[in-house]
């Protein structure tokens, strides 16, 4: 069907979605909290914030601004040594998730802070007037107030990631991305490499519209 | 109920230092509506915000209820904060939450166990008047709304002492009377003593017992309501009464009233037991006609004042008596030709 030797692509199709999915949520897990608690640090420790410091608001600055342009296909090699040493191998698709979730953390910091400091200073003020303490504020107040717009921010997340992802097979990492570069373009079996697209654009699609709704109902709009 | 001693607050701005509060000393009543008063920039804001340590003085002690609160850490003034109400001009309710959940946080800040939570959250929405409200959320209220369910957040801990800090100036005149109301109805029923900053004179004489005109930091003028608007002391004074009470002609209408009036203008105080009208009907036997040509006469905390400017026509001699006669009982100003 569809000029696809479905017997022998078949399970290969199968193991790569299985291997996306595995990549991209696991990733968007870790990177996704660690990005939560990196930007609330940097939305805290900004002038004027509850954590007000200089010393630390600039450091993770500057180590986000460090991180963040590098492509990720050059940060799956440049931190090749890190991921050795923690997951204990550079190869496969655990080999992956590491420098997947390091990509996702910082750019989540970003979309985290960025979400923050558009809530109203005068919440947290009334807050602070009622004697509640910073890590009171930040742990029942903060993300739900700006709980609509993180929504979608981490709605964009998650397809940058499952982009990233696609790039997983250079380093053995399996997923789709893989399948369509080694069994479709790479093998001139153009049928192979529009499945695989066709897949990642309707889980694409799936996300944003689930997102969508979870960030209207959040809105209460 | 709070005491400001020798209180000064500055604020660094790139290399220039502002000083935002100035060497302010006063003392506000238990169970009274203090009200401060100044325009924008005058500092009154940061005022209201030493009382609760949301700013901290650079110079001076501010003490709530015998607690020197300059001299408490960050953490220390946490409880005393709780003890404080407080209300704000744009509400600054929490959008993720309910109505019930506004007023219950400061509970559980308070540390109060949820099942005495729900009973203090639905008697303090039936004081508001907003009952019916509870599962809704600040986005469905209008603004008389919202300031009422700040109100009820704000009292929810039972604080002694509440501050509003220009609590009715992004609401409409009817909705603005309607808070001050509940305001009253705060301090009268519960006997919470309430600090209400504003820069709208009606406000004051709505609701205020005494009130303090702060003017670039610095109170210039501290009394009682009525002595403050029936005799301002300083410029500043004079332009805010003169906001809300118009009985004295401006220059513009006395030039109006030199024009049709060629008699004496006086211009004489009104106060109450002031006897103003029972020494113009005497007028008459002293050859004098008198006109009443501008004036107005209000009531305040239930006494009236006010003023009456009045074209006194006759021999000068005649005249001269009679306004020997109204100084006996009253402040009275000749008019310049």
């Amino acid at each position: 069907m569809f000029g696809i030797d479905w017997e022998t692509i078949g399970p290969l199709y199968v193991r790569a979605f299985g291997q996306t999915l595995y990549m991209v949520s696991v990733a968007m897990l870790a990177g996704g909290l660690a990005g939560l608690v990196l930007g609330t640090l940097l939305y805290t420790t900004r002038r004027g914030g509850l954590l007000q410091n200089r010393l630390v608001y600039n450091v993770l600055n500057f180590v986000v601004n460090l991180i963040r342009p590098i492509p990720f296909i050059l940060l799956l090699a440049f931190i090749g040594p890190v991921t050795l040493a923690v997951v204990g191998t550079q190869i496969g698709t655990e080999a992956v998730i590491f420098p997947l979730a390091i990509a996702a953390s910082f750019a989540v910091s970003r979309i985290v802070e960025q979400n923050l400091v558009t809530i109203d200073p005068g919440v947290i003020e009334a807050a602070r007037a009622m004697g509640a303490s910073p890590l009171r504020i930040i742990l029942t107040l903060l993300v739900p107030e700006a709980l609509g717009p993180l929504i979608l921010g981490y709605t964009f997340m998650f397809i940058a990631v499952v982009d990233a992802s696609a790039v997983a097979g250079i380093i053995g990492g399996g997923g789709l991305g893989d399948l369509a570069i080694v069994y479709g373009y790479q093998r001139f079996n153009y049928p192979v490499t529009l499945l695989a697209v066709i897949t990642i654009i309707v889980i694409v699609q799936l996300v944003q519209v689930l997102g969508n709704a979870l960030a209207r109902r959040a809105l209460r709009r | 109920m709070v005491r400001f001693d020798g209180v000064s607050k500055t604020f660094p701005v790139g290399k220039q230092t502002v000083v935002a509060v100035e060497n302010v000393s006063l003392t506000i009543e238990q169970g009274e509506i203090f009200a401060i008063i100044g325009y924008s920039g005058a500092g009154k804001s940061t005022l209201v915000r030493l009382i609760n340590g949301l700013e901290r003085v650079t110079s001076g002690t501010v003490t709530v209820d015998g607690i020197d609160v300059t001299a408490l850490s960050e953490s220390k003034l946490r409880p005393v904060r709780s003890g404080i109400g407080m209300i704000f001009q744009q509400f600054n309710l929490f959008r993720s939450r309910t109505v019930a959940g506004n007023v219950a946080y400061p509970l559980k800040v308070a540390g109060w166990p949820r099942e005495k939570r729900a009973a203090r959250v639905a008697e303090l929405l039936e004081f508001v008047g907003l009952g019916e409200r509870a599962r809704s959320y600040p986005d469905q209220l209008s603004g008389g709304q919202k300031q009422r369910v700040g109100i009820a957040r704000a009292l929810a801990t039972s604080p002694k002492l509440l501050l509003a800090d220009e609590s009715t100036s992004a609401l409409d005149p009817e909705t603005t009377q309607e808070v001050l109301r509940l305001l009253q109805k705060v301090n009268r029923e519960l006997g919470v003593t309430v600090v209400v900053i504003t820069h709208e004179m009606d406000v004051v004489r709505s609701i205020a017992d005494r009130v303090a005109v702060l003017d670039r930091g610095r109170v210039v003028e501290q009394d009682t309501v009525f002595e403050v608007f029936s005799n301002p002391k300083t410029e500043t004074a004079r332009r805010f009464v003169g906001t809300v009470i118009r009985d004295r002609p401006t220059s513009g209408d006395l030039t109006r009233l030199r024009a049709s009036h060629s008699g004496r203008l006086v211009t004489a105080q009104v106060r109450e037991g002031g006897r103003v009208g029972a020494i113009l009907a005497g007028a008459a036997e002293l050859g004098v006609s008198f006109e009443i040509v501008y004036g107005g006469i209000s009531a305040l905390q239930d006494r009236s004042f006010g003023s009456l400017t009045l074209e006194l026509q006759g021999p000068d001699a005649g005249i001269d008596a009679l306004l020997v006669r109204l100084r006996e009982h009253t402040d009275v100003e000749e008019v310049a030709a």
